[in-house]
């Protein structure tokens, strides 16, 4: 099966669960490069590689979702959390135009108090500088659902009418109840995740998708975690990027609980091809130099990804479980043409700057 | 995967490294040019599992860096200080029997040896090193003095080359590490190490040490001002001397660490760099049996990664290693045993444990 697997994808032809399994349980490091870089290839014949300026803002860590592989949340009974004020974000704003950032990626706890009104003045303000917000994964649309009593569909309208641009496809994990219900037992499902992604591409809203992989998930999660994504593409082609990076244990209640081994290079490699070629439909994957450091992001642009992701001028959520690389604009620039691509800055959706 | 070869232009350099010829400088400059890494690697690893199987090394061991003091003072050094400077340090015998002392509860097969050019120490402190260190611990293997040492130990001593190793040996020298190569270049030795025995010079010791019965190592520093050229040459000086010799057990690339030396404007090696120096070393060098990825020199990652790119040998647990971390290494300064096992089983690798000279101790 493995080679005919290996020559469907040489062939361009999509394949399916059984032959994703095969792939990933046979084939040779080198053999999974090839195959994903030469799909990468395919899609993008130039040799650029991508990223953008932009500048994560986690407007709260005041959390009631209490995640077990999260080191950044504050419980709201802790008492110790915080709301960043508007002369925060607007400072931020400043530092990142300053850098020549095109966008924020916002995110935030689940707070218990705040109201949808308190989102669509933070969105009004902040667009106010003429910034891209990208903003609010799908477990915080589905809160602000819930403490509104509106619909998926009148949050995100509502939200877009404030100023909201995008949707950052975070919250995602593992997109299998099972993982979910173990891992994340608070925040929305895996159905609701799809269900926010689905209807923010119907209001004609741009979306990426994660996956965080390496901790309780079988292979056949991961997998049920791509068919998810690319399942809903071929309905709405509404995602621009998949991004797959590791759990990173340290400081999580989950790795208090239960010994979790990091997840190796070798292994984020692998599962990084492996989303390139089974995510035919996504037209863009981004390395994790967050995650991963600069040196395997680089080579990360040999197994698949076109994409290196953001500056992240500020990056709060990674670093609180105990990893903490920086990269400048120059330094990315030197990393991609080192690898012998073209760096080139670019917004959201892709377009070049 | 031949066809991804042959489309990347590199049928030729394919055929031969299946029949086992040996590559030209020529091939090796087409390799380091060539853009496409995952092509370097796949032809790396068909000399690497030929020579070395699915096995992957390391080993447990401790490293001692008795002196900081040197003579020297190279440009990329950030280690080497001058008598009397506020960082400048040499060890006592006793400090450094107890360095041992204090992990006799461990495992260590070997003690590694890396320092200075002391001006003032005399031949018999690093004579009673080898007999106090054996003292400690008998059955431990020494490794220790490169070359650079070896032939200042020479002078400071009065000594021919050949009588200073063979003092050394009986005093409990087990094996020589491959530092101070540099790259051989008179070019690069002008430039960075002005005083540093020169290319010539470090071979004729390697080969003299090989000549009394030593094993020993060797390295190239990569990623400061050497040109693809002067790479090859060094390897191809190497490789010669190994078909007189058949001494060299591991050839180790050096990544250039730039940070508090007195080449500072320079940056770290990439990961592609650093993989390419892993690969394309493995395919010239076609009479080392080892190439090792030191993972303190490029961090566990990329070692790791580099299993699939050439390297058979992680290195070891590596305690106290002083002299890359002060060149502003952020990796860790030790790997756990159990970690290493993990990151060579997860490449796919069967992880072995071996000793100096590369006998099985456990397989994993």
């Amino acid at each position: 099966m493995l080679q005919t697997t290996i020559a469907k994808i040489e062939s361009g032809q999509r394949i399916d669960g059984e032959e994703f399994l095969c792939l990933a349980q046979q084939a040779s490091l080198h053999q999974l490069g090839f195959l994903a870089h030469a799909v990468r290839m395919r899609l993008h014949p130039e040799p650029l590689v991508t990223y953008v300026i932009d500048r994560n803002i986690n407007y709260t860590d005041v959390c009631m979702s209490a995640c077990k592989f999260c080191a950044f949340f504050k419980a709201p009974e802790e008492g110790n959390g915080g709301v960043l004020t508007q002369a925060e974000l607007a400072q931020k704003i400043a530092e990142t135009q300053a850098l020549g950032g095109t966008q924020i990626l916002l995110q935030g706890g689940l707070h218990p108090d705040l109201s949808l009104e308190f989102y669509e003045d933070m969105l009004r303000f902040m667009k106010a500088t003429g910034i891209h917000i990208h903003g609010f994964s799908p477990p915080e649309i589905v809160h602000f659902s819930k403490i509104s009593g509106c619909s998926v569909t009148t949050v995100i309208k509502r939200l877009m009418a404030a100023g909201l641009d995008s949707i950052p496809g975070g919250g995602a994990e593992i997109l299998s109840n099972r993982v979910r219900r173990e891992l994340a037992p608070n925040k929305c499902d895996a159905d609701q995740w799809i269900e926010v992604m689905a209807t923010a591409h119907g209001l004609g809203l741009r979306t990426t998708a994660t996956m965080m992989f390496g901790h309780i998930e079988t292979l056949a999660e991961r997998l049920e975690h791509l068919q998810r994504v690319r399942d809903l593409q071929d309905r709405t082609g509404g995602f621009t990027a998949f991004i797959p990076w590791s759990f990173q244990p340290d400081h999580t209640p989950l790795a208090a609980a239960r010994a979790i081994d990091k997840t190796t290079a070798i292994s984020y490699l692998r599962m990084l091809a492996l989303s390139r070629i089974f995510l035919d439909n996504v037209p863009n994957i981004q390395a994790s130099w967050v995650t991963q450091g600069p040196k395997i992001a680089q080579l990360s642009l040999f197994f698949g990804a076109n994409d290196f992701g953001s500056t992240m001028i500020e990056e709060n959520v990674v670093a609180a479980a105990g990893v903490r690389f920086r990269l400048s604009e120059e330094e990315i620039r030197r990393l991609v043409t080192d690898a012998g691509f073209t760096p080139r800055q670019r917004l959201m959706d892709y377009t070049l700057v | 995967m031949d066809a991804y070869i042959e489309q990347a232009g590199l049928g030729n350099i394919l055929e031969k490294v299946k029949g086992g010829e040996r590559l030209s400088l020529a091939d090796g400059a087409t390799l380091y040019r060539h853009p496409n890494i995952l092509a370097l690697g796949y032809l790396a690893n068909i000399v690497r599992e030929r020579k070395n199987g699915n096995q992957a090394f390391f080993i447990y061991n401790q490293h001692v860096n008795y002196s900081n003091i040197c003579i020297n003072l190279c440009k990329f050094c950030a280690f080497g200080k001058e008598k009397g400077h506020a960082l400048a340090y040499e060890m006592t015998l006793e400090e450094v029997k107890d360095k041992v002392r204090q992990r006799l509860d461990e495992p260590i097969s070997e003690v590694h040896i890396v320092g200075g050019l002391h001006p003032e120490l005399p031949f018999s402190y690093y004579i009673d090193m080898l007999r106090g260190i054996k003292e400690v611990r008998p059955e431990v293997h020494i490794q220790a003095f490169t070359c650079v040492e070896i032939h200042h130990l020479a002078q400071m001593a009065g000594l021919s080359v050949e009588q200073t190793l063979r003092q050394l040996i009986d005093a409990g020298l087990g094996s020589m590490p491959g530092g101070g190569a540099e790259v051989f270049s008179p070019r690069i030795r002008q430039a960075t190490c002005e005083k540093k025995l020169s290319g010539e010079g470090w071979i004729e010791v390697a080969k003299t040490a090989h000549r009394v019965g030593l094993k020993t190592n060797a390295t190239m520093l990569y990623g400061h001002i050497e040109t693809i050229e002067e790479r090859l040459e060094h390897f191809d000086a190497l490789r010669r001397a190994q078909d007189e010799t058949d001494g060299f057990l591991a050839f180790i690339p050096l990544a250039f660490h730039p940070k508090n030396t007195a080449m500072a404007e320079h940056a770290n090696t990439t990961g592609i760099n650093d993989l390419k120096n892993i690969a394309v070393s493995r395919l010239m060098l076609d009479n080392f049996p080892h190439i090792k990825a030191y993972w303190v020199m490029i961090g566990p990652k990329m070692a790791q990664v580099a299993l699939a790119f050439g390297a058979d040998d992680m290195d070891g647990t590596v305690k106290e290693e002083v002299i890359t971390h002060m060149a502003g290494a952020e990796t860790e300064q030790a790997l756990g045993h159990k970690t290493l096992i993990r990151l060579i089983q997860e490449a796919g690798r069967q992880p072995v444990q071996r000793d100096t000279l590369y006998n099985v101790l456990a397989t994993y």
